[in-house]
């Protein structure tokens, strides 16, 4: 911290730690490349020839692209009722706070965040199942369900911070509330709707546990759900899982890439609210 | 005028209320109410009393859950918070490609826990073996996952590779609020680094340490992808965590009533020791 000269001592270290990051996906990457015969040999060696038949095999398989369109429908779904109502019951009860009726919702909301889903679990799969929601668009809507604790009160704490004088200049001006919601409060909320798109994305796409007790026809799968299900036929054929594992994890990989300073920001944001 | 808004702002709440109770509130009150009955999640049922949640006690694998799910939670917890506050610390020095090693270092954060756990089972089973037996180490020289004594840290490791991700981007957020001129300061009364560790950095990312206590010890807590990628649980059933368990008992065992009042007892046992830490951390805070 004394002058600007880089602490290269640091660097090196981070750097070293950062390889120890790298090396589970370099391993990813390489064995999704390889036969089954380089497999017996030194496993950090980079692939004899880059061959793709793995990846062929691994899409026909797993009927991947059937997969990735079950997790792309999930998370966006998801992202969009989440971005549309979270933030408009944030607004309603960020507005009213000073009212007992709203005060409790909004503890009561939040309060979601500390019980732990197995407790839910059981019924709410029995009552799914007994509605016909053990679907994706079910899948969608529980999601959205799940993340309310948390996603209230970020925004909660966001529209607090908006104030009120434009409200009552747009309401002068002959705006009634949801117009004053949709037209300056919604876009205003910009930023925060970023980190909320982002973390709830992530959610979304990664999740395991709900998919897994609530969707109940293979066809619907998403992708994390699919490694497991296939994890049988895989058995020791590590080059054909592996490559499915990378198809699975790349697409957050190539957004993570050209986005990681806008993912990283919105994170942070939500985490210091 | 004033009605309409009112109304406005209840007809904006209620939709949400109404699916948050039908698909949260209720199934909660029902995973209650089935823990005192013997409900097997189909057929006719009777009110047993507190004979479940009794049961639960002298449970011998649900006892065992519980003390594997604590272990791993106590280790992870302290683990990751060490080792993230010091990454943080280092990331918030003075150093080269230091947006390249802050991706590098958030990237786990962004993958699946389960794809990462079959990756890691791999690494366990194949690649530490190799090493192990090319250096000579004994007990790398077999799969740690199939040793029923340190499997559980092997799902540690995991834990802590992943995890570490998310509380280094907290503490990195607590350090950028500290002022620098406070360390200028320190460095001009000839403080060391380990005096300004503990006496400015410390103290002043404490609400984040907190949080970040909170936070992780309830996410290992419920810990159950990577265990189901890693071991399922074995070898035997050493490394079955809680939310296996009910998951299993509950849909493969015939046990939702029982698992139910499984749940009852973790959830309480999840929301004592968040407010014990809350408690505690934040008195330290204070001083």
């Amino acid at each position: 911290m004394i002058g600007n000269k880089p602490n290269w001592k640091i660097t090196i270290l981070l750097m070293l730690g950062g390889l120890f990051i790298l090396l589970p996906l370099y391993l990813t990457i390489t064995i999704a490349f390889k036969t089954p015969q380089e497999m017996t040999g030194n496993l950090f060696a980079l692939p004899e020839s880059w061959s793709i038949a793995n990846f062929l095999n691994a899409i026909e398989m797993t009927n991947f692209f059937q997969a990735l369109g079950n997790s792309v429908f999930v998370t966006l779904i998801t992202v969009i009722l989440v971005l549309l109502t979270h933030s408009l019951v944030a607004y309603a009860i960020a507005r009213n706070l000073h009212k007992k009726f709203y005060k409790f919702l909004y503890f009561y909301f939040i309060s979601a965040m500390f019980i732990p889903f197995p407790i839910i679990m059981l019924p709410l799969v029995k009552q799914t199942s007994m509605w016909g929601m053990d679907n994706i668009i079910g899948l969608a809507i529980l999601n959205a369900v799940m993340q309310l604790a948390f996603n209230v009160f970020i925004y909660v704490g966001f529209v607090k911070t908006i104030p009120k004088e434009l409200e009552e200049a747009a309401i002068i001006d002959g705006a009634n509330t949801w117009q004053v919601f949709w037209r300056i409060i919604f876009p205003l909320m910009k930023p925060m709707h970023a980190t909320v798109a982002i973390l709830t994305a992530l959610a979304a796409w990664n999740d395991f546990m709900l998919p897994l007790v609530i969707l109940s026809d293979s066809s619907q799968y998403t992708l994390p759900l699919v490694q497991y299900a296939f994890q049988g036929q895989f058995s020791t054929d590590y080059n054909l899982a592996f490559a499915s594992y990378l198809m699975a994890m790349l697409p957050m990989i190539i957004i993570y890439i050209f986005a990681q300073k806008w993912i990283i920001g919105g994170v942070m944001r939500g985490s210091i609210k | 005028m004033v009605n309409r808004k009112r109304f406005t702002f209840l007809l904006m709440v209620v939709p949400a209320l109404v699916l948050f109770f039908t698909f949260h509130t209720y199934p909660a009150i029902q995973g209650i109410f089935y823990s005192f009955t013997d409900y097997k999640g189909y057929g006719v049922w009777d009110f047993v009393g507190l004979k479940n949640y009794l049961n639960v006690f002298q449970d011998g694998r649900a006892l065992s859950a519980y003390g594997f799910t604590f272990q791993f939670a106590i280790v992870s917890t302290v683990l990751v918070n060490i080792i993230s506050l010091l990454i943080a610390i280092g990331l918030n020095a003075n150093i080269k490609f230091r947006k390249t090693l802050r991706a590098t270092y958030f990237l786990p954060y962004i993958l699946s826990v389960l794809i990462v756990g079959y990756i890691f089972k791999f690494m366990f089973t194949h690649l530490l073996p190799q090493i192990g037996d090319a250096l000579g180490i004994g007990f790398l020289s077999s799969n740690i996952l199939g040793n029923p004594d340190l499997a559980w840290i092997g799902i540690v490791i995991v834990a802590v590779w992943q995890s570490t991700a998310f509380n280094t981007l907290l503490y990195l957020a607590g350090l950028s609020t500290i002022d620098q001129q406070v360390y200028e300061a320190a460095d001009i009364d000839g403080a060391g680094s380990w005096a300004k560790f503990w006496k400015i950095t410390f103290p002043l990312v404490a609400p984040f340490f907190t949080i970040n206590m909170v936070v992780a010890m309830k996410n290992f807590l419920m810990a159950f992808d990577q265990i189901v990628a890693l071991t399922g649980g074995g070898p035997g059933q050493v490394t079955e965590s809680i939310s296996l368990l009910i998951y299993r008992g509950g849909f493969q065992g015939g046990e939702f009533a029982y698992q139910s009042a499984n749940a009852v007892i973790y959830f309480i046992v999840i929301v004592a020791i968040s407010i014990i830490q809350l408690r505690v951390l934040e008195r330290r805070e204070v001083k």
